[in-house]
């Protein structure tokens, strides 16, 4: 039976079972291989979207809850998160392996529309969801503050 | 020189049309370059060195990325030396050919640290060979001496005459030109890339979400499988009943392969769906009663007796046997497993006159020779793709290639392409650990409290003997993967014993970040910080009186002792602990301030990190390295633990196999002692440092010594 998503702001018609998690719909049904397979069961944060503007697991999210809503991907993040967000992480040169930093990003985000001057307890509090195995979380803590810094720059001007 | 010029240009344009371009051109596009129209549009003049008429220079890497950085440190190394524009640089990862060796290890492989150093001398040829052409192409075209010329920025130029040429305006006529017998590299003093800060040039692929690792690689008719395995290592399937995997809508195909039973779907989630329903009776093996706690005593009684001897030098046991004072400890700590991010997966399509993979591997060679007899065709039909590694950390270099070996088993069983895909419980109870290792050392003080003897007893299996590898790894029938590390103590003591038991066999190890560092350096610099209390002495005195013969370990001690302020006082309920090592040529060292929090548990409030590994690339990544390595080792000191019960292993996923996470990450700081000695490596030396130092920390708190790991609650309780 086909499902109607909403995918980075596109309709896809996907004929899958509704109990298949969001995560494999998105990577092998819609080809957007960005968000990440981790653990299978929210403890790894690699597989993270948004679901209406909230983070989410995809990877325990049935597919089945996304319809209806905005589902957005590291591939379709907006501009105005996704610009300071992906600079920061170049200036700090964040990844090494680089696999969960689309679930880190993703993460981050949310913080960054949530609030506009994180501090380093409301950084622990969202990111630690996410686990980096390469050890980058100090380079994550910086690039977050700096995207802090360019989005309250850019808001300024 | 001759690896950069046994390559003739036709040869090298082969390769590169076979492997499309590296992952990301062949899986969309694929379109080769051809034959002598190629010729004209690429300056090609060695395997790793490509220039093109947009004056984009692009390095070949034949080290696999797994997040260590040879995707920028190589080019670093190609551009430097070729004076090129840095914003004209890419990086495209090697096909695998005999060309993109190891330059040590005689095969095309990433491991032991070595990405750097062992290329450090054929990329700066391959660089300064092409800047050579480069510049005769240019002097013959406005007919001047070849010394009269410079480059400056992808650009060579006559300063005399005004006249000025980009590189991809010389494509054509250098690609005319032989290439040189010999070069000269530069000078490293006038060095303008190497040396300084670079960023990575992966990361924007890595931010964006168009990084492709082997687990995204996506074909027309794509099938996904996943296996299941037997619950005991060494089980057998017995019988299997796929009646029920097989009504699962989506599912395909269920296969008996070599190491279990494939369910092969449409995708991941009927895959798995498929094998839950999947009905297998096992033939559980001689493993099918494993108990940690029984292997305990087993190791125990081992260590009981002695050992091959690894080292031996004055009379270790006799020393001890007179001696006064004599401290002796046991310790025992567990196997490991590398829990990369992303789980392992493979990517293979068999026909019946090819084979293809694509895979993170760190052992082309291996892979390719183990795709080509597994699916029965020959080696010039088999090619095999790297991808980016979702994290390595040595669970990618595998001897038997079983990864590729299932995945050519199912697409040969199936006849479709088919990925492969490993759910973190099979990658946490997959197998292929750090060893579990057991130690008892014993040390005797003379009457100034330094060390008189020192004798170590280590028992642990061997990932090497029985592999291809073993000759070249086994010395007087010792795994030098077994006690490196404590065979080679760094400290003056006269009297020196050290002794391997080889454990059985029977659960898959492997070498892990850092290898036996991981455990030796462990006892080494928790001991020697124990003989150092026993003697009333400082622990960085202590070390800084041993290491007279050891000049960079001293410097780096040193170092590290001034950048941690090791003499100032803390506050109250903190601690520092220290400790210093050498692997892989490089020398690292870290101080750990660490406190107990009722609540808590452990926090770790600072890490002072510090490391010699001689000449550098790019600072950045050695800070990067250290700072990884730094999570990597208190990982294992806090968590880090592969268990057995009833032969099956006890942890599957990050809930009973944790990570440290953001809310425990303490400050690192990360210092490099720059110097002109030989190049050592950076992936792993800044692992094995880490456990001892926080370990050393605790004990100040508690005057309780740790002797296994990971660091349990009743570590924590003053002694």
């Amino acid at each position: 039976m086909a499902i109607t998503l909403q995918v980075n702001q596109k309709s896809h018609s996907v004929d899958v079972p509704p109990d298949t998690p969001l995560l494999w719909v998105v990577r092998e049904t819609l080809g957007l291989t960005g968000t990440k397979f981790g653990c299978g069961m929210a403890q790894c944060g690699a597989c993270t979207v948004h679901l209406d503007g909230e983070a989410v697991r995809s990877c325990v999210t049935p597919v089945s809850r996304a319809v209806g809503k905005q589902v957005v991907t590291i591939e379709g993040l907006g501009e105005e998160l996704a610009g300071p967000l992906q600079g920061a992480w170049i200036a700090e040169d964040v990844p090494q392996c680089g696999y969960c930093q689309s679930g880190q990003i993703m993460a981050a985000a949310v913080l960054l529309r949530e609030k506009q001057n994180p501090t380093d307890q409301d950084i622990d509090d969202c990111m630690t969801g996410n686990i980096c195995r390469c050890g980058t979380y100090q380079r994550i803590r910086k690039a977050i503050h700096r995207a802090a810094e360019e989005r309250a720059k850019g808001a300024a001007r | 020189m001759n690896e950069i010029l046994n390559l003739s240009r036709r040869r090298f344009l082969k390769n590169s049309a076979l492997a499309g371009g590296g992952l990301i051109l062949g899986l969309r596009i694929g379109k080769p370059l051809e034959g002598a129209d190629a010729a004209a549009k690429v300056f090609a003049p060695n395997a790793f060195v490509r220039i093109g008429l947009d004056d984009i220079l692009t390095v070949v890497v034949n080290h696999t990325e797994m997040g260590q950085g040879p995707f920028t440190s190589a080019p670093m190394v190609v551009a430097e030396e070729l004076d090129a524009d840095w914003s004209k640089v890419r990086y495209e990862p090697a096909p695998v050919a005999p060309e993109y060796n190891h330059s040590v290890y005689g095969m095309q492989m990433t491991g032991g640290s070595t990405s750097t150093w062992t290329e450090w001398e054929r990329l700066r040829k391959a660089g300064a060979a092409a800047r050579a052409m480069l510049v005769d192409a240019a002097a013959a075209a406005w007919k001047v001496e070849r010394k009269t010329i410079e480059v400056e920025n992808s650009v060579v130029l006559h300063k005399a005459s005004a006249r000025a040429l980009r590189f991809g305006e010389l494509v054509e006529a250098a690609s005319k030109l032989t290439p040189p017998r010999d070069v000269q590299p530069k000078d490293p003093k006038t060095f303008k890339i190497v040396g300084k800060a670079t960023k990575r040039l992966d990361t924007p692929a890595k931010t964006n979400g168009l990084a492709v690792f082997g687990i995204d690689v996506q074909l027309p008719g794509l099938l996904t499988a996943v296996i299941a395995r037997p619950p005991v290592f060494g089980g057998k399937v017995k019988s299997f009943n796929a009646d029920k995997a097989k009504a699962i809508p989506g599912v395909k195909h269920v296969v008996q392969i070599d190491r279990g039973v494939a369910v092969v779907a449409d995708g991941y989630w009927p895959a798995k769906k498929g094998r839950q329903a999947l009905e297998i009776v096992w033939d559980e093996g001689p493993l099918a009663a494993l108990d940690s706690g029984t292997q305990r005593q087993e190791y125990a009684a081992l260590a009981a007796k002695p050992g091959i001897v690894a080292t031996k030098q004055g009379d270790a046991e006799g020393t001890i046997g007179k001696s006064q004072v004599v401290l002796e400890a046991v310790y025992d700590l567990p196997y490991l497993a590398h829990a990369p991010m992303e789980p392992q997966n493979c990517v293979a399509d068999v026909k019946p006159d090819s084979c293809t993979v694509w895979t993170g591997t760190q052992f082309q060679t291996v892979d390719h020779a183990a795709a080509a007899a597994t699916a029965g065709v020959k080696p010039d039909q088999t090619k095999v793709h790297t991808t980016l590694a979702g994290g390595g950390f040595g669970r990618r270099a595998v001897p038997d290639a079983h990864m590729v070996v299932e995945a050519v088993q199912v697409s040969k069983a199936v006849k479709a392409p088919v990925k492969v895909i490993w759910s973190r419980e099979d990658d946490t109870q997959g197998g292929y650990y750090r060893p579990r290792a057991y130690h008892v050392v014993k040390a005797s003080l003379g009457a100034g409290g330094n060390p008189q003897a020192w004798h170590q007893r280590i028992v642990c299996q061997s990932f090497i003997i029985g592999t291809a590898l073993e000759k070249a790894v086994v010395k007087n029938g010792v795994d030098d993967t077994a006690v490196e590390g404590a065979h080679d103590l760094p400290y003056d003591v006269d009297n020196l014993q050290v002794e391997w038991h080889q454990a059985p066999d029977g659960v898959p190890c492997l070498w892990l970040r850092s290898v036996g560092h991981t455990h030796t350096a462990f006892v080494v610099e928790t001991f020697i910080d124990e003989l150092a209390e026993r003697a009333a002495k400082d622990p960085v005195e202590y070390r800084r009186a041993l290491l007279s013969k050891q000049p960079r370990l001293l410097r780096l001690l040193n170092t590290l002792a001034d950048k941690s302020d090791w003499k100032k006082p803390l506050p109250e309920g903190q601690a520092r602990g220290i400790a210093v090592h050498e692997s892989f040529g490089s020398f690292v060292g870290h101080v750990v301030e660490a406190s107990i929090d009722r609540h808590r548990g452990i926090v770790v409030h600072r890490v002072v990190g510090a490391i010699d590994c001689g000449p550098i690339v790019n600072p950045d990544t050695i800070k990067a390295q250290i700072e990884g390595g730094t999570v990597f080792g208190l990982t294992a000191a806090l968590y880090g633990e592969i268990t057995f019960k009833n032969g099956r292993v006890e942890q599957s996923n990050f809930h009973n196999y944790p990570m440290l996470r953001m809310n425990e990450m303490p400050v690192v700081e990360a210092h490099i002692v720059e110097g002109t000695d030989k190049m050592g490596g950076v992936g792993e030396p800044g692992v094995p440092t880490v456990a001892p130092a926080l370990a050393n920390a605790l004990f100040k708190l508690t005057g309780k010594r740790i002797r296994s790991l990971p660091i349990r609650k009743e570590d924590l309780r003053m002694a």
